[in-house]
């Protein structure tokens, strides 16, 4: 579940620092809080500022470079839809139309009930079975329409 | 009497298309009936269109049946102890037409062993080349690497084993080795499939490299889209770890290495090797300029080499059956095997290890048997996103590196993506302009701005504004990208423009060429 328990700053410092040790630590620390907490808390990046010897700067530009790392909590269940070409060449584009439509969202938002986050992804490594969606964890083949909104109602429950 | 074993795939693809399931179904029919089984989990066979693929083991081989759904279990379960018949009964793998013709050389253990035993790996023929490596030394390995004619299998083609001899050659106190495991590229799955079904073939990879070159640490940075590989990884590197593949004393010689895994975190920029050394040292995954070469200063500014998935899972073969085995297949100046991976709308999707040189005619039609969908093949896009789109008119294209570039394309990471005719070819082009403008560090102008200026240009064609114009801008926007960008980001996101503008003006709103062909 992607949701993570409540923010705090004593574990987020735990998190760190079980993980500032490694060589080029700061992605496994924002995974790691990232985890947790379901997304970084804007008041995490002065501590991985300070524990990596890094400036606040530095460490949200670390933050907002990667696709992966959310600065606002997601929705209780994330689906991550693929947008490349061998989804495309499946169909993958009236799918995504679909969904959004489904769940009145654009891509990196949550449907209003809070229940889901729409989030492209450019490839799963599923390209031999696509369309392909990835829901929370979970990985899902051979997407059609009607198996993908039984997919959405599943995680609207 | 000894339980009938079970071969169930946990490869991603597998489990995308219900594999969980069946293995659900095993369990329930088995505890209902009485008869104990043995379920062993494989990664894939790589013939995705019957995944899930079960397999059972009788006296007369390994009996596959697929594509095996978790509500078919009760009515096989009987049948399959057997090998016996059943309607999804696919006979022996090793006789299916699609893997009959393959060359399995880095593939030949997937989908076959138990992923997760490095007893299993060893029985099937792992670490005879780490055994051979040791017996040898250093800069016979090398050599060894070189004469075999092994290139980078990450899109570049390098050859691999000039790139260990300059990091072997370079002095230092910690030298690294990188395995590039960030296969972003749409329409590839081999370096999944590969650390999902044969771990220990990889750390073998890259623990020989790291006693060519003199390392005593290796990283394997994979993306974070590929969990199931992440996990399995992981799990092989603490029991080569325990079994004292890694460490102190690798297999028990005077040689150190040890090795961690590094998540990406969602940058398909992170696959170019010089971002994906920022990414490792916590860094945003910016292309450094080169030179310094990664090999003269690479990870934490240490010689490095940086080598890819199917690149090191290849050596272990090599040394073990030596570089003449390898340097005998292939075509051209491209020697051994590629992992050919048919994705999209394809009928036979899968993966399919063969020597270079095929037509890539025989690859889309006769290996892959045309689209899904049944509807003519259009265009092929091979390479990634940052691939050409090829049309019929050159299907006789032989799959080797120099051949696709001699046609403005390339083979990159052997992904094959097929499209029907209801492709629109201008919205694919669109599509590159738009996913480099997504993915650029922005490191670079050309990168940055001209991904989201092409985007726009596009656009207006498709609108048919001022349409000559804009063509005539595009083409130069696209020249401006391929000479000016730092990476191949920038710099190959026109092999996709291009080739679409050229080969399906129609869809561009202009006049459709005769014969498209050179």
């Amino acid at each position: 579940m992607p949701t993570g328990s409540p923010w705090s700053v004593e574990r987020g410092e735990e998190i760190i620092c079980t993980h500032k040790h490694l060589a080029g630590a700061a992605l496994p620390i924002l995974h790691a809080l990232q985890r947790e907490f379901g997304f970084i808390h804007r008041e995490a990046i002065p501590l991985v500022a300070r524990a990596l010897n890094l400036s606040r700067a530095e460490v949200y530009g670390i933050v907002s470079f990667y696709h992966d790392f959310r600065e606002i909590p997601p929705g209780r269940h994330v689906l991550r839809l693929c947008r490349a070409e061998a989804c495309q060449s499946m169909g993958a584009d009236a799918l995504a139309e679909r969904v959004r439509e489904r769940l009145q969202v654009n891509w990196h938002e949550t449907s209003a009930d809070g229940r889901v986050t729409l989030e492209p992804v450019f490839c799963l490594g599923l390209c031999a079975c696509a369309p392909a969606a990835m829901l929370d964890g979970r990985v899902i083949g051979g997407l059609d329409q009607t198996r993908l909104l039984a997919l959405l109602d599943e995680a609207r429950r | 009497m000894t339980r009938p074993r079970i071969f169930v795939p946990w490869d991603a693809g597998a489990l995308a298309l219900g594999a969980s399931a069946v293995e659900r179904a095993l369990i329930a029919e088995e505890r209902k009936r009485g008869v104990a089984i043995e379920i062993i989990r494989t990664g894939s066979r790589g013939l995705l269109w019957l995944e899930p693929m079960i397999e059972v083991e009788t006296a007369a081989g390994r009996i596959a049946y697929g594509p095996v759904h978790g509500e078919d279990i009760a009515g096989l379960f009987e049948p399959l102890l057997e090998g016996g018949r059943h309607p999804l009964r696919l006979g022996r793998p090793e006789d299916l037409a699609f893997l009959r013709r393959q060359t399995r050389f880095t593939f030949a253990r997937c989908g076959v062993i138990d992923r997760q035993s490095l007893a299993d790996y060893r029985r099937h023929g792992g670490l005879k080349g780490l055994e051979r490596a040791l017996s040898l030394g250093p800069p016979a390995i090398i050599e060894e690497v070189t004469r075999s004619g092994l290139r980078g299998r990450g899109g570049a083609g390098f050859p691999t084993g000039i790139k260990w001899k300059s990091t072997a050659d370079a002095r230092a106190a910690q030298k690294y080795v990188v395995c590039n495991a960030d296969e972003g590229d749409s329409g590839t799955y081999a370096d999944r499939m590969l650390m999902e079904g044969d771990p220990f073939c990889l750390i073998e990879g890259i623990v020989i490299a790291g006693i060519a070159v003199g390392a005593t640490k290796g990283f394997i940075y994979i993306r974070s889209e590929y969990p199931h590989a992440i996990r399995t990884m992981t799990r092989a590197i603490e029991t080569a770890r325990t079994e004292g593949l890694l460490g102190e004393r690798v297999a028990g010689s005077a040689h150190v290495f040890d090795l961690e895994i590094r998540v990406g975190a969602g940058a398909y920029v992170c696959g170019e090797e010089t971002s994906l050394l920022d990414s490792l040292e916590g860094k945003r995954g910016q292309v450094r300029a080169k030179p310094p070469l990664p090999v003269h200063k690479g990870a934490f500014g240490q010689p490095t080499v940086v080598n890819n998935v199917i690149s090191l899972a290849s050596v272990p073969a090599i040394l073990a059956e030596g570089a003449e085995v390898y340097r005998d297949l292939g075509h051209g100046r491209s020697r051994g095997t590629i992992p050919i991976q048919l994705a999209g709308n394809v009928k036979y999707r899968g993966l399919f290890e063969a020597a270079f040189g095929l037509s890539l005619g025989e690859i889309v039609d006769d290996i892959g048997g045309g689209t899904a969908s049944g509807r003519p093949v259009r265009a092929v896009q091979v390479g990634g996103p940052l691939g050409a789109y090829f049309p019929r008119a050159l299907f006789d294209t032989a799959f080797d590196y120099e051949a696709f570039a001699a046609r403005n394309g390339l083979i990159g990471h052997g992904g094959v993506v097929v499209f029907d005719d209801t492709v629109d070819m201008a919205k694919q082009a669109r599509f590159a302009m738009e996913f480099c403008a997504i993915e650029s560090c922005g490191k670079c102008t050309p990168c940055r701005i001209g991904s989201t200026r092409g985007v726009e240009v596009v656009d207006r064609i498709i609108r048919g504004e001022r349409r000559a114009e804009n063509l005539t801008l595009l083409q130069d926007l696209c020249e401006t990208m391929r000479f000016g960008s730092l990476c191949a980001l920038g710099g190959f996101v026109p092999f996709p423009v291009i080739s679409a503008l050229t080969y399906f003006p129609e869809d561009f709103g202009c006049a459709p060429l005769g014969a498209a062909a050179e």
